[in-house]
């Protein structure tokens, strides 16, 4: 990854024009050409760095629903427990953290209903509590990761 | 508000946008739709704040972020609003949310610190700290071990697919 690539990615973070020809919109403020700039992100996203280029949709506004949850893992059954939880297709990210609740991931399902029912499951096959910390509030921040 | 065709359009975008001189034809293609119809049913709902914004995704510990820290804080509630929007407006956090209390589990303010070294996203805690006044409330910092899955999958219905993806590692 060199600095243009760098420099393209940082732009991208901050919006993607809607309109006829958006790369070359781009492109110009970057100032390269559109072709260039279409190499380059095939690479990123050939080389995984761009994991997808699109919409990020508000997923409640869309009728979906989603949680942060946590479990505290027993040290011995720590693998074992990851495996249970990231066999559901309804668990979007899980990391590992230090804390006795060492276990975080998020829940992302098509109802709101459905949130409960997964809690429930994965409650049932790892015989863990599973708390449940849903959004109450969002602070607006500009998301952005220099790269 | 949103109608089916919406939906198809949709449908066809969430796998991302086509790296083409022009995408929105492309994917107008894709559900039979012209590329001017494409590009204002989007402005819409953009607009309409179903699409909270176009833009990439990045993997950010391919970009060398790897000292990720949830900082969790105990704060009266009726100050919750307030120092969650103050937090907010630091460029380094990347992620503030209220979230309820639960038993054994005090922390109703969460916010993320991605950062690259995990000596810079303290600096940045403790400077957080004090601009906001924190230094009395009760905080834990959870670092980020080990990232088991970030879902890149998609689903049928659009809404799953959503914020899955917005970093919380």
């Amino acid at each position: 990854m060199d600095n243009l690539d760098r420099r393209i990615i940082n732009a991208l973070q901050g919006g993607f024009p809607i309109c006829d020809a958006p790369y070359r919109q781009v492109a110009l403020t970057l100032n390269i050409t559109e072709a260039e700039l279409l190499i380059r992100l095939k690479n990123l996203r050939a080389n995984g760095i761009l994991t997808r280029f699109g919409p990020l949709y508000n997923a409640e506004q869309m009728g979906g629903a989603l949680t942060l949850a946590a479990v505290k893992a027993p040290e011995e059954r720590f693998d074992e427990i990851a495996d249970i939880i990231n066999a559901f297709p309804e668990v979007a990210h899980n990391y590992a953290r230090r804390h006795t609740l060492n276990m975080w991931f998020v829940i992302a399902t098509e109802t709101p209903e459905q949130v409960s029912q997964t809690i429930d499951a994965i409650e049932e096959k790892t015989g863990l509590t599973v708390y449940n910390m849903p959004k109450i509030k969002e602070y607006f921040v500009n998301l952005k990761l220099e790269a | 508000m949103i109608d089916s065709r919406d939906l198809e359009l949709l449908e066809h975008i969430q796998t991302g946008l086509p790296v083409c001189s022009r995408p929105y034809a492309e994917i107008g293609r894709r559900c039979d739709m012209p590329e001017s119809e494409v590009i204002e049913r989007l402005t819409r709902l953009k607009q309409q704040g179903l699409i909270k914004r176009m833009g990439v995704i990045v993997k950010h510990r391919k970009l060398g972020y790897r000292a990720n820290a949830m900082v969790v804080w105990n704060v009266p509630d009726d100050r919750v609003k307030q120092l969650g929007g103050h937090m907010s407006r630091f460029p380094f956090v990347t992620l503030c949310y209220r979230r309820p209390r639960r038993p054994g589990w005090p922390y109703n303010l969460y916010c993320m610190i991605h950062g690259k070294d995990r000596a810079t996203v303290l600096q940045q805690l403790e400077q957080l700290t004090v601009a906001c006044g924190l230094t009395s409330f009760d905080h834990e910092v959870l670092f980020s071990r080990r990232c088991f899955k970030q879902r890149g999958a998609v689903y049928k219905n659009i809404a799953a697919t959503a914020s899955a993806e917005v970093v919380h590692g």
